[in-house]
């Protein structure tokens, strides 16, 4: 990461004396398209919070309006009362810890393996889970619902965890950071003695901070946002995930209470927009970064 | 490492064996969660595949490839090839190429850049769900905010879901929404990792712009192209949630995708069978794809 911000500076210095002279319309060009990009994203947010803080007249006036005329607070209590919001957030976030969690662990444990256990077919192995990349999540789950409905996990937070508490991309890409790590550094931990639990925790893992990371808030923030499972995998309101359970509102209040839908909507999309604002740069350079060197 | 190993030969020695535990203590539970729900399913999968069943009843009747010859014959299965097709392609297309030139014109020093990109980036963070329920209204043909733009210009808005004709463009245009952030950033990633030195030969050389960019810009972009082309066809088939919320497969199979098919034949009517052929036919274009992404990626690579 720290070596993409010094190119970017070197380029910046590089191309800027060459801007100054022929660029000007370039550089135009370039605010044009951040004021056009952020509106186009922009708008369809700004419509929903507008929303959200409309009443019904207002929403289903003949004359639109962008700003509320007479701005309320009533749909929020509104839809937290049409659907059991309070329990869908604690479905939530208990699925997003425990799923994260684990996918957290078995990728720094399984990327420690391969980086750095002997184990005579060990690259054998490896390919057996990259082999899983190949496998989409949405081919499985027919056998995966008959396996947890075996196991009578249906309707369960452990139904809903376990299936997708594996992880090959990030043990992947953790495996792929931790064998640039510096040798001298592992090599002093094995001449004092550590095992391998001390080195992974002491050593390593202070290290890859920045990889770790970035894979950890893309996993909560998949597990958050995760439909096709537990839909299939919940059949009672009380077990409903948030996008379950806002899927659910839309089908009960229909396109008849605009407002309320939107603000229930804000409930499932704020906590996600929180992590990214205090994450941001963690969630983008990372990626970027995973993306160009990968 | 070399000295021991060699002189252990014949017997596995105390130090080996705990190395080997260990390796499976760290990675054996992963291991074991991929083969009980990823890859025993494959199995599992193409069994259930020439079977009659519907979930409930306790024996399944084995009727071969019927199923196969039932799904792949419907007639409305071609309609769902297609629709697989144009948006895999045009999602795939359209995140790409206007990723590209967005993220050309954002490649300089620009006031507010980085802010710039955090915004486009924030919609691939949401729920497919929430941002699904959001378009909906957007696309509402009285009270949507499509509508009320249109109205400034003195035009009406097409029924978009309600169509057979708007909805799969209504769900492109969803989806290119929320993914274009992720293409914006991948490349602007890997502009910044082309070597500038390049460009200043270029400029002795009397190159234009245009041939700047064809001749350095695209060439050096080829690994980035390649990644996004890969993980965005494989995200493509795989969209899910969009479809089931704004649509639902309709109006009248107008928006069925194959993923969708598959959630529909195995829970919405409850034929494990048929449902199964979806899920090879779905594995089988998936690894085709990724098996012809793989070999020009090995060309790529000894290309460069």
């Amino acid at each position: 990461m720290e070596q993409v911000t010094t190119e970017n500076t070197t380029m910046f210095a590089n191309r800027s004396k060459r801007l100054l002279k022929r660029g000007w319309q370039v550089r135009l060009a370039g605010y044009l398209a951040c004021v056009v990009a952020v509106i186009i994203i922009g708008a369809p947010v700004y419509w929903t919070i507008a929303a959200s803080f409309k009443t019904s007249r207002e929403i289903y006036g003949a004359v639109p309006t962008w700003i509320p005329r007479n701005p309320t607070l009533e749909n929020y209590p509104a839809a937290w009362k049409a659907a059991p919001f309070g329990r869908y957030y604690i479905n939530s976030i208990v699925t997003t810890v425990l799923g994260s969690g684990a996918e957290i662990w078995f990728a720094v444990s399984s990327a420690y393996a391969l980086a750095f256990v002997r184990f005579p077919k060990r690259d054998l192995v490896f390919m057996v889970l990259l082999a899983a990349l190949m496998v989409p999540e949405e081919t499985t789950i027919i056998p995966n619902y008959l396996t947890i409905s075996r196991l009578g996990w249906i309707n369960t937070y452990q139904g809903i965890v376990v299936p997708g508490a594996s992880i090959a991309f990030g043990t992947f890409l953790l495996r792929q950071y931790f064998l640039t790590l510096p040798h001298e550094v592992l090599d002093a931990a094995k001449v004092d003695g550590a095992g391998h639990m001390r080195t992974l925790f002491n050593v390593v893992l202070p290290l890859a901070v920045p990889a770790v990371a970035t894979m950890a808030l893309l996993s909560v923030v998949s597990k958050w946002n995760e439909f096709l499972w537990p839909l299939i995998v919940t059949n009672t309101a009380d077990m409903r995930t948030l996008p379950i359970g806002l899927s659910w509102l839309l089908d009960q209040e229909g396109t008849t209470q605009w407002g309320v839908v939107m603000a229930g909507t804000l409930f499932v999309l704020i906590p996600m927009v929180l992590v990214f604002l205090w994450a941001q740069r963690y969630v983008v350079d990372g990626i970027a970064a995973g993306a160009v060197k990968g | 490492m070399t000295a021991s190993t060699v002189s252990a030969r014949p017997k596995i020695t105390r130090t080996q064996l705990r190395e080997w535990v260990t390796f499976w203590l760290l990675l054996g539970p992963n291991l074991f969660l991929f083969v009980i729900f990823t890859f025993w399913p494959l199995f599992y999968n193409a069994y259930l595949s020439m079977v009659d069943w519907d979930f409930m009843r306790v024996r399944k009747y084995w009727v071969g490839f019927e199923n196969y010859v039932t799904v792949l014959t419907d007639r409305h299965f071609f309609t769902i090839l297609k629709n697989t097709g144009v948006f895999t392609f045009s999602c795939v297309f359209g995140t790409m190429f206007l990723g590209l030139i967005l993220a050309l014109l954002l490649n300089q020093p620009l006031r507010g850049r980085d802010a710039a990109r955090a915004i486009l980036f924030a919609p691939t963070i949401l729920s497919g769900a929430a941002v699904a329920i959001v378009w909906i209204y957007i696309f509402d043909p009285r009270y949507g905010l499509i509508n009320e733009i249109l109205g400034l210009f003195g035009g009406r808005s097409p029924n978009w879901l309600g169509s057979q004709e708007w909805a799969m463009p209504a769900i492109i245009i969803v989806y290119i929404w929320k993914n274009l952030g992720y293409a914006v950033v991948i490349y602007l990633a890997g502009l910044q990792a082309i070597d500038k030195s390049l460009y200043e030969a270029a400029l002795v050389d009397g190159a234009n712009r245009w041939e700047q960019f064809w001749n350095i810009t695209w060439p050096g972009l080829s690994p980035v192209t390649f990644f996004l082309s890969v993980t965005s066809i494989l995200s493509c088939f795989q969209a899910f949630d969009i479809v089931k919320v704004m649509t639902n497969g309709g109006p009248i199979n107008a928006t069925n995708t194959l993923i969708y098919r598959l959630y529909e034949l195995g829970f919405v009517s409850f034929n494990a069978g048929q449902a199964g052929v979806v899920a090879m036919v779905l594995f089988s274009i998936m690894l085709v794809l990724t098996i012809i992404q793989v070999r020009l990626g090995e060309r790529r690579v000894h290309y460069s």
